[in-house]
């Protein structure tokens, strides 16, 4: 799509931005320690370490790429926001008061509390690393896409301007801002999201969604003239060339010396030519949007209802729905999505966005991206089973969240803000159905990238919406990126080099390193960032959880609950999860799309490895834990938690 | 080297009973979570069903389960206190 800058848009997000960075120095005066630098010294209230929890937890994959990925494939999209929400029961059942009993500063301190082993130290400390920057890749990703239609910037530069701001925030002050942004993010987020679903539902559903002066392309349909499967003529355009791609038919057709494609639609008896969208990049160089300069502003925004249903009747407007009201009636309707195929024709490279119309029934169920029902394979619902997995085990296992139980003062407020959070974080959970359905709907979508949809959304219903809710997406990607690259830091400066590598380094020095240690970071987080361009960042979150739920919660759970666990089952558990779960992501379909080759031959079909990483870790542990039984005699037992074990490790 | 919590921890009686409790609330989500996923997996198309208000089982049971998270979690959270209270004032006393 095309973007033009928008100084209202730019207005609120100067002062936003400037808040931000206000408040971290502000912070920064008062950094002095170690213990304030990672964990706030361990003093902050609980209610605001909950928001703080539902900021830093509500990242770019919570807002951008749910929102997104519900507006293209229906309710596979919510299955992350169920996934999301699952993930902290198992945090605040079986992890929260234990760890925040045993960890100081980071989750490699918590697993090592009971041992004194160099090999957990190293292995916990490079798991934090690899699960904290597949977490950044997606934070990045959606920065740059927001600041596209904010700023009507490159993707890249949002990529580099959240990176430049976010080494400011971290350098500058460390945990204690980092949780008061994300706790300011956390509220407004809440609080937008709220209005912007009251939006949607007091607008109701339309077959035209035109908002104020954006009026909706009314996509041309022409009956052809057909010779066997191909098209002869097509009403007043004339007919250029015509391409089957896995059996779908696309025909490129040109009027007044503008070239088109239309998709051959053959549900009904009649077939019909249906207009699609394009990005044809020609073998000279130039790229053509929709047959012409990407300046012409042709490359349109889609999302429509074709059909709307009201109490067995076709409707062209519903007026206000309530929100029930709201989800039954699109189940009722049918829905207009945009699909994507890629091909060549010549030697042009082309991506037609051809248009899917999908029933309600089909919008509202589970299937269109992780196909379970029909069409479904064995390998598509085990990939199913295993995104559930990983965002259910996952949550409890990321880093740059369990670094959070540790900046409240008492295992009560760690208990607390853990509720408080989840209530909080459910609630945005179920306003991310109403934004992402509303997306889907009201012509505001991108086919380049669905992680815009809310704040696209947001901008049909006036650009003072869309400036505070971009401003805000924006200083919630700052707010998680921070809470990551301290998380990252904290791994290289505490963990392996004053921990492994025994780099004698003073209070001061350490603050030091962990601020060297998150440039470097964030200059990695960049680059990343503008590698991964265009996908969905939910997608690449649930990457992030899988690592987290395979290589690092086997070792929590062993450690909390199995006495006879040992530091080499532990270590092993660990190096079983980052290896087999990245050697799965690595060869997945989707990293074939990335390699330039064609997905269908990946080496196997599971684009979510926790299915099988997870239980390979738990073996790890298990095995290598009994076979290592003479390492144990030396371990504070934790598993019968008792009164003179907890001092003994408190005085250690 | 040990590393102690950033904030030291009174001894917590409650703890073990606490944890008891996690595990079996764990297990009582994890019964319905997993309902969800085996539904989808074994059959599909109960999924589809019309439930309550219009809404599908699909869209009931979603919706269920983030409120169950939040009313369960609340539940937890009481639960814990009162240990807390009734088994540290004992080790005051």
């Amino acid at each position: 799509m095309i973007y033009g800058i928008s100084y209202i848009a730019l207005f609120f997000f100067v002062v936003f931005v400037g808040l931000v960075l206000g408040l971290s120095f502000y912070f920064a005066r008062k950094t002095r320690s170690a213990s304030s630098y990672y964990a706030a010294g361990g003093q902050i209230h609980w209610a605001v370490n909950g928001i703080a929890f539902a900021g830093d937890y509500l990242s770019a994959a919570s807002f951008l790429g749910i929102c997104g990925m519900i507006a293209t494939f229906g309710f596979d999209g919510f299955l992350y926001s169920m996934g999301f929400l699952a993930g902290w029961i198992v945090a605040l059942f079986l992890i929260a008061e234990p760890l925040k009993r045993l960890g100081k500063y980071t989750f490699t301190d918590a697993l090592n509390s009971t041992f004194n082993s160099r090999a957990i130290t190293l292995t916990a400390a490079i798991s934090t690393l690899i699960v904290s920057i597949f977490y950044l890749i997606p934070q990045m990703v959606g920065a740059g896409d927001l600041v596209t239609p904010l700023l009507g910037l490159p993707h890249w530069v949002g990529v580099v301007l959240v990176g430049v701001v976010v080494i400011v925030i971290v350098a500058s002050a460390g945990m204690t801002s980092t949780t008061y942004v994300q706790f300011i993010k956390g509220g407004l987020l809440l609080l937008l999201s709220t209005v912007l679903t009251i939006y949607i539902l007091k607008n109701g559903l339309t077959l035209n969604p035109q908002h104020g002066k954006q009026q909706y392309h009314q996509f041309e349909q022409i009956i052809p003239q057909l010779a066997d499967t191909n098209v002869v003529a097509a009403g007043d355009w004339k007919v250029v060339s015509q391409q089957n791609v896995k059996g779908k038919t696309f025909v490129k057709l040109e009027k007044a010396g503008v070239n088109r494609w239309f998709y051959l639609s053959k549900k009904t008896e009649q077939p019909v030519l249906t207009e699609a969208l394009s990005i044809e990049k020609e073998a000279e160089g130039t790229t053509l949007y929709n047959g012409e300069p990407k300046a012409n502003a042709k490359f349109f925004p889609v999302g429509h209802l074709s059909r709307i249903v009201v109490d067995g009747k076709e409707v062209k407007e519903t007026g206000a729905l309530g929100p029930f009201e709201y989800l039954s009636t699109i189940e009722k309707s049918e829905v207009v999505r945009f699909s994507e195929a890629k091909f060549s024709d010549g030697n042009n490279k082309v991506s037609v966005y051809y248009q899917n119309p999908t029933s309600g029934k089909d919008f509202m169920l589970p299937g269109l991206k992780y196909k379970i029902g029909k069409g479904g394979t064995i390998w598509s619902r085990m990939d199913f089973i295993s995104l559930m997995l990983a965002l259910f085990l996952g949550t409890a296992a990321l880093p740059h969240i369990l670094i959070r139980y540790y900046t409240v003062k008492s295992q009560r407020d760690a208990r607390k803000s853990t509720i408080l959070a989840i209530a909080a974080i459910g609630a945005f959970y179920v306003l991310t159905l109403f934004m992402g359905l509303g997306a889907s709907v009201n012509g505001v979508l991108d086919v380049e990238s669905s992680n815009m949809a809310a704040p696209l959304l947001a901008r049909a219903f006036g650009v003072v919406l869309f400036s505070i809710i971009s401003a805000v997406a924006f200083a919630t990607i700052l707010g998680t990126v921070a809470g990551l690259i301290i998380a990252s830091s904290g791994a290289i400066a505490h963990d392996l080099m004053h921990n492994y590598f025994r780099v004698d380094l003073s209070d001061e020095k350490k603050v030091q390193a962990g601020k060297i240690s998150a440039f470097a970071v964030g200059i990695i987080a960049i680059a990343l960032g503008i590698a991964f361009k265009g996908m969905n960042v939910s997608f690449l979150v649930g990457w992030a959880f899988s690592i987290a739920a395979s290589a690092n919660l086997p070792a929590i759970l062993f450690l909390l609950f199995w006495k006879k666990t040992t530091a080499k089952g532990i270590a092993w558990s660990i190096v079983t999860g980052i290896v087999v779960s990245l050697a799965i992501i690595l060869t997945s379909p989707t990293m074939w799309d990335k390699y330039g080759l064609d997905p269908a031959n990946a080496i196997h079909k599971l684009d979510n490895p926790a299915v099988i990483s997870f239980p390979l870790a738990i073996i790890a542990a298990y095995l290598v834990s009994l076979a290592t039984q003479k390492d144990n005699s030396t371990k504070i037992d934790l598993t019968e938690l008792k009164p003179e074990n907890r001092k003994k490790i408190v005085s250690t | 080297m040990h590393h102690g919590p950033a904030v030291e921890m009174g001894v917590d009686n409650a703890s073990k009973k606490k944890a008891k409790l996690g595990v079996r609330f764990f297990f009582l989500y994890l019964f319905f979570y997993a309902g969800f996923v085996a539904i989808g997996v074994l059959n599909y198309e109960l999924l589809s069903e019309e439930v309550v208000a219009g809404l599908n089982l699909a869209l009931f049971y979603g919706i269920g389960l983030i409120l169950f998270a939040v009313i369960l979690g609340i539940f937890y959270n009481n639960l814990c206190s009162r240990y807390e209270d009734e088994l540290n004032k004992e080790e005051k006393l």
